[in-house]
């Protein structure tokens, strides 16, 4: 039951961990780049808020199906398929919910910085600091969606025992063999993940506010 | 700035891959709901990975699925219970060897009221005549499982084409649908394995059992590589031959007897085909 937990866990920050190093980035081009594709990246990440994740898990499979493109690495049914599945579910909605959260800061802010001969990475580091209570519920909006995932994490991790079995796919598991009191603790456990995890989000928020 | 942190996210994901490609390649194991759902498979792949050094990945899904994925070669080795697909499976060449691991039974299960009198029907295509005749709700698996195609020939047998308002298919494994079935109040076929281990939460009884068209006989097939793709064929002949063995099948006849006050399964390696 801890080993579930453990990897649900682990699983899902490295997704939103992940997600973030590609969302995050993209988020501050979008707002403060100069591209004109940023509109496209933008229409990306909002159109893939409504991603289904039962496609991104048939897709992540397909690649690593034996018989799929990628089959010869063997990755399917490991704890990095589901990884995987869930960084592309996660990386929309981190995206979407940075841009807001820069959107709404001092808009001025990247010209005053720039004004102050402050750029590169102190620049960055600065900017991230503004935005840093919107981005902290960014990231958990995105650990709970990776946590909650079922059917990506049931089709690229396959439910295997001590390998890949993680809360949503036990709790599944239990329901279909009839042991709702196993299928009841796996939710509340779940349901306690995701308190500690709004408790540090929160914590977060306060501090750097 | 923004580029160098992305490549770094490209470079972590990179990273978390390398080490995982280093493994060798585990034995895929595909087979059905009913031998994970009875909790057999929790003592016989530990069993097998540790008389054996192999690590085994179970997929359990339907054996129509099950015998998909042999045919794709996305699985080494497949555990499954409906002989006919099955032989139509060797036919095309994709298994190096199948064998004879296990029967129990089918039975058929409904709620206690029985409107539709099946209770001491001689066969199980008897029932279904009947059943079909009351138009009583019926819970199929419609998944093309074992148990489905068992209960499709079933319906065959009894010469009905199911269909209308009191056949319901749920496309899930048997433990949910014997759980639908249940809150129905609905006639549905099992095997006697998850009816067993799900007794205590369901609102149905055993209605037609020991007939002779309800035995269910599980087969072990050795998946035949497909050239170029990841497989692992001696891991694949080494779970053939261990719950072929006199330990495998010693397991098997003994899994239940604590839990549920009988055997769940009969071993019969060696029996025949």
């Amino acid at each position: 039951m801890i080993g579930i937990a453990t990897l649900s866990v682990a699983i899902s920050i490295v997704a939103t961990l992940v997600a973030a190093l590609v969302a995050v980035p993209g988020a501050v081009w979008i707002v403060h780049g100069r591209s004109r594709l940023r509109g496209a990246l933008l229409a990306l990440f909002t159109a893939g808020l409504g991603l289904p994740p039962v496609a991104v898990g048939l897709a992540v499979a397909f690649t690593f199906w034996r018989s799929g493109p990628l089959g010869a690495i063997d990755l399917l049914y490991t704890p990095f398929a589901m990884a995987l599945a869930q960084t592309i579910i996660v990386v929309p909605l981190v995206g979407t919910l940075a841009v807001v959260a820069l959107r709404a800061a001092d808009t001025t802010l990247p010209m005053q910085l720039t004004g102050l001969g402050i750029t590169g990475r102190r620049r960055f580091a600065l900017l991230m600091r503004e935005v840093s209570p919107g981005l902290a519920a960014a990231l958990l909006a995105g650990f709970g969606r990776a946590i909650a995932e079922v059917g990506a994490a049931q089709m690229t991790g396959g439910n295997i025992e001590g390998q890949t079995r993680v809360l949503t796919t036990a709790t599944m598991l239990a329901v279909g063999r009839g042991a709702f009191d196993q299928a009841f603790s796996y939710v509340a456990i779940l349901l306690g993940i995701m308190l500690v995890a709004a408790g540090v989000a929160m914590t977060l928020q306060r501090r750097w506010a | 700035m923004l580029q160098r942190l992305f490549l770094c996210g490209l470079l972590i994901l990179g990273l978390t891959v390398s080490p995982v490609l280093a493994q060798q390649p585990s034995v895929i194991l595909a087979t059905t709901t009913s031998t994970q759902d009875t909790g057999l498979l929790d003592v016989l792949i530990p069993a097998f990975e540790k008389a054996s050094g192999f690590e085994v990945k179970t997929i359990a899904i339907g054996t129509g699925a099950a015998l998909a994925m042999g045919e794709r070669g996305d699985a080494d080795v497949l555990l499954v219970h409906a002989p006919s697909s099955e032989a139509a499976y060797m036919a095309k060449g994709r298994g190096l060897s199948r064998a004879l691991v296990m029967h129990n039974s089918f039975i058929v299960v409904g709620p206690a009221s029985d409107s539709a009198h099946v209770k001491g029907a001689a066969t199980a295509q008897d029932a279904f005549a009947s059943i079909a005749r009351t138009q009583a709700p019926f819970i199929s698996r419609g998944d093309d499982s074992g148990t489905n195609v068992k209960e499709l020939a079933l319906w065959k047998a009894a010469g009905v084409s199911p269909a209308g308002n009191w056949y319901i298919k749920t496309g899930s494994g048997m433990a949910d649908t014997l759980h639908v079935a249940s809150q129905k109040s609905a006639y549905t076929l099992t095997d006697d394995g998850t009816y067993l281990s799900q007794r205590a939460t369901l609102a149905l009884v055993p209605l037609v059992e020991d007939a002779k068209d309800l035995r269910n006989i599980y087969h072990v097939i050795v998946v035949k590589p497909l050239a170029g793709h990841v497989s692992d064929q001696p891991g694949g002949e080494a779970f053939a031959k261990f719950v072929t063995s006199e330990a495998g099948q010693g397991i098997i006849a003994g899994y239940g007897r604590e839990r549920f006050g009988r055997p769940l399964f009969v071993p019969d390696a060696g029996k025949g085909p």
